[in-house]
């Protein structure tokens, strides 16, 4: 299997090869015209086929590898680092993304599948396209170049002698998440791939209009959608293993993950405004060149070593690779941009300081200021050492001071933009619409402070009570949009409330669609701003020991050993009670484990999570003293609201994805002129009976 | 209803005679008002500051969680002092010792965190010092999001500057028009409750 493995990459490679060459080729030929020895439009598709062929040969590897992992072929040395026999099924799946070979394999295989899905709807615009599967097919080169030559996956072991089991996947990875959260990053950060191809594409080929952002608008969606998702599982991931009490550590490979959704939320938020006034067409075109770059600068940080992290599970030399190929492609975007720039010039330049394009504008600079703060927080120790010998340290103390004022700052503009009309905003409307949520913002505050925070007495209660401010105004900016178009739609077509919404949300899929994310993303930072007020308590506890934590009471029943032939753990079986009433059936039961094949600890943590908080428990060890349990409680408050955002937001951006029901304008029983001097007024002046749902 | 009619007029002409009267001494008391205002606001702010200093500052466990949160483990996890979950982790019990002692002892902030770069080395600190090179660490990203964000807002105040020049310089207003388009706006408004 090895072998066809290999050979199923060095068939891709020669595939995708040819795609870029003879893609590039005819598109050279069309763009200069002219007589040709070669049809150019029969190579391009020509290329189009190798490209398909190309998705093909890579699934063959991929299948290779999931084979060999399944069949314990310890023949290969990926097989024996990282999978043992009695490793379980689904973390054999695992074991294919957890070594850089792998990984890397799995990049190559997901922006196979892409471009796959590309090159067959090419019909939409089939030269647009043909640029995008070139560029595509270029990065796939790069890929399987690594793999055919700097990091190949079916590498044999060394003196060829097979070992009878292997090393095992690394116990951090041994959890539910692990199955499912890098193919959702990874499909993140490979999808970014697409709109970076489909923008360098329509710059190359100076393509008319703005179809290309509505060509690519659902890709980038379905993108960040993963990524979104990606990143939050990777949150809970860190939360339910590493035992640390926390979701975020700003640990290298989760900034990584971070900075290109910063950039690409810019771009989705950006992207607006050049489809509705053919603005910031420069703007777009590089924070989609930088998003791509940042998702190889993740990859190259993680990967090169270049910055120290408790995710990095793969370390090695491609990152001279990495630097290689981000500088051509930085390089080929700068050439292109540099030559094309005319192409770019804005329809429009921004009207008034208080409207919609500038509060997207502002919310762009703020997303990139985020995404540059943590670019510099992630690169300063290697600059530090640079400069004065010595590795400055950077952990959550730093970001906390430093992200967390421009994250309370995002949230403000996540509740002004909406308020804001495109163009310019009168004063009488920011009146009408302002009011409401700045009242909830004054009235939040005062009751909280009543309630007894003390903003004054800690930095992170005074962000705390911001943010759960902010939260209820921007909420209520919300709300009161639903209601003000549900209550039109129901002025006109009669319809119940519940019935009113649906068809309002339907109407103009994007714009509440959008809003719904932004719902979601006002519940995550009401579960961030719980932080603040995380309490622990730690004990050593023999049976019938107590631990008070909050309002909770832990009694210890028992310490317990168990041992299966994957890993051997002890554990504490703890009842919970609340009021001197026991709150919960079965106890609860932090675990450590180590597993036979490495004699790798890991923390397996205990968790009672309710809206209110989370009653978080972790077996530490044994007490070098007395030899009992220590047993660490953290009581974390609003922690189940980040995973209720994220369920939001997903909706949301499904709700988005849908197309909105367009013809559904012409059922409105609204009196507008169908002609005449009002009705084309109202068309210039882009305040037309869409805005009644299309003003997204 | 007469007396209430009577009784406004009553409160309200004083004031408008005033200001026709003399338009400068109304401006001058709303400017004392303004200025008593803003120092009573300074001052709730500074007591704020001084029960914010103080509160906190000498419960012990309150210190602990405070300076323990600005140490890292030095065992090489890379992790917090107190978020060090490291199984059988060589330093935090010590670290954690040192740092209960420091505060036992009576030592401020700044000498048990010096006490600690002594002995581990710089690294040991969750963030960089506001010293020397470490100064930079703090000051690139408040100073790149506000040079953002002051020259965003001055290219788009440019812009919104411009624009009627360039709106006039293509077609000229006409009232009837611009009237127009004000009651077909208002008629949009009005009808759909939104903007």
């Amino acid at each position: 299997m090895a072998a066809f493995g290999s050979f199923a990459l060095l068939i891709g490679l020669a595939l995708a090869a040819y795609n870029l060459f003879a893609g590039g080729v005819a598109l050279r030929l069309l763009a200069v015209g002219g007589p040709a020895r070669v049809s150019p439009e029969r190579l391009a598709e020509t290329a189009r086929r190798a490209g398909i062929a190309g998705f093909f040969t890579v699934s063959a590897a991929a299948f290779a590898l999931i084979w060999s992992v399944f069949h314990n072929d310890f023949s290969i040395e990926y097989i024996v680092e990282h999978s043992n026999i009695a490793l379980p099924a689904p973390y054999k799946f695992a074991a294919m993304w957890s070594g850089q070979e792998g990984s890397l394999l799995l990049w190559a295989w997901l922006l196979a599948a892409y471009g796959f899905v590309l090159r067959l709807t090419h019909k939409t615009d089939v030269k647009l396209y043909a640029h995008a599967g070139t560029i595509m097919a270029a990065v796939q080169v790069f890929f399987l170049l690594l793999l055919n030559f700097a990091a190949p996956p079916f590498s044999l072991v060394r003196g060829g002698i097979a070992p009878p089991d292997g090393n095992g996947l690394n116990p951090l990875l041994q959890y539910p998440e692990m199955v499912i959260h890098p193919p959702m990053l990874y499909l993140g950060y490979v999808g970014f791939t697409v709109p970076f191809a489909f923008a360098l594409g329509a710059l190359m080929m100076r393509y008319p209009g703005e179809k290309w952002i509505h060509i690519t608008r659902y890709w980038t969606m379905f993108t960040w959608m993963f990524l979104t998702v990606g990143i939050f599982l990777g949150m809970h991931w860190a939360y339910a293993v590493l035992g640390w009490g926390g979701y975020w550590g700003w640990d290298p490979v989760e900034n990584a993950s971070l900075m290109p959704w910063l950039t690409g939320t810019a771009f989705l938020h950006s992207v607006m405004m050049q489809e509705k006034r053919g603005m910031m067409k420069s703007w777009n075109v590089w924070l989609i060149f930088a998003t791509f770059l940042l998702t190889l600068l993740g990859t190259l940080l993680t990967r090169a070593g270049l910055v120290s992290s408790v995710h990095a599970f793969a370390q090695s030399s491609i990152g001279d690779w990495f630097v290689g190929f981000m500088l051509i492609v930085l390089t080929v975007c700068i050439f292109t941009y540099i030559l094309q720039r005319d192409h770019l010039k804005s329809e429009h330049h921004l009207e008034s300081l208080v409207s919609r394009e500038s509060s997207f504008l502002f919310n762009n600079v703020v997303l990139l200021a985020a995404c540059f703060t943590i670019l510099w927080g992630t690169l300063f120790p290697v600059l530090s050492e640079y400069v004065e010998g010595t590795k400055t340290t950077l952990s959550g103390a730093y970001y906390s001071h430093i992200a967390v004022p421009i994250g309370v700052f995002l949230l403000l503009l996540t509740g002004v933009g909406p308020l804001l009309a495109w163009r310019a905003s009168s004063f009488r409307s920011l009146r009408r619409n302002f009011v409401l949520p700045g009242v909830a913002f004054v009235v939040t505050a005062i009751v909280l402070i009543a309630v007894g925070l003390k903003p004054w007495a800690d930095e992170g209660v005074f962000y705390s009570l911001m943010t759960f401010s902010l939260a209820t105004a921007v909420a209520t900016a919300i709300s009161s949009e639903f209601l003000r178009g549900a209550a039109v739609v129901r002025r006109q077509t009669g319809k119940n409330f519940v019935a009113s919404t649906i068809l309002l949300i339907r109407r103009s899929t994007r714009r509440y669609g959008g809003y719904i994310v932004h719902l979601g993303l006002v519940i995550i930072f009401i579960g961030f701003a719980g932080y603040a007020f995380n309490r622990t308590a730690e004990k050593s506890m023999g049976p019938g020991d107590k631990l008070l934590i909050g309002p909770y009471t832990l009694v210890n029943l028992g310490n317990t050993q168990e041992s299966n032939p994957n890993y051997d753990s002890e554990y504490s079986l703890l009842d919970v009670y609340e009021n001197g009433k026991k709150i919960l059936a079965q106890p609860m039961a932090p675990e450590k484990r180590v597993y036979a094949v490495n004699g790798q600890p890991q923390t397996m943590v205990a968790n009672h999570s309710t809206m209110r908080w989370d009653l978080y428990l972790v077996y530490e060890g044994r007490d070098s003293t007395s030899g009992l349990p220590i047993i660490k409680a953290f009581l974390n408050p609003l922690v189940s609201w980040i995973w209720i955002g994220l369920a939001v937001m997903v909706f949301g951006t499904l709700v988005a994805l849908v197309p909105s029901l367009s013809p559904m304008r012409a059922a409105v029983a609204v009196p507008v002129p169908k002609s005449g001097p009002m009705a084309g007024q109202a068309a210039a002046m882009g305040v037309s009976m869409t805005s009644l749902g299309g003003g997204d | 209803m007469r007396s209430w009619i009577s009784n406004a007029s009553r409160t309200v002409r004083p004031s408008s005679l005033r200001s026709l009267s003399n338009p400068t001494s109304g401006d001058k008391e709303r400017r004392r008002r303004w200025g008593t205002r803003i120092s009573r606001a300074a001052q709730a702010l500074l007591i704020a500051a001084v029960v914010c200093v103080s509160l906190g500052a000498t419960d012990p466990g309150a210190r602990f969680n405070k300076i323990g949160g600005k140490l890292m483990c030095t065992c090489g996890c890379a992790q917090s002092l107190l978020g060090c979950d490291h199984y059988g982790c060589p330093n935090r019990g010590g670290e954690m010792d040192e740092l209960r002692d420091g505060i036992a002892n009576g030592q401020s902030d700044a000498m048990i965190l010096d006490g600690f770069v002594a002995r581990w080395g710089a690294t040991v600190l969750g963030a960089p010092t506001t010293k020397g090179f470490d100064l930079v660490a703090w000051i690139m990203p408040f100073a790149v999001a506000a040079v953002a964000l002051i020259g965003t807002g001055l290219l788009v105040r440019n812009w919104a500057k411009n624009q009627p020049r360039l709106a006039s310089a293509g077609a000229p207003l006409d009232p009837a028009q611009a009237r127009a388009e004000e009651e077909m706006r208002e008629r949009i408004r009005r009808e759909t409750g939104t903007e």
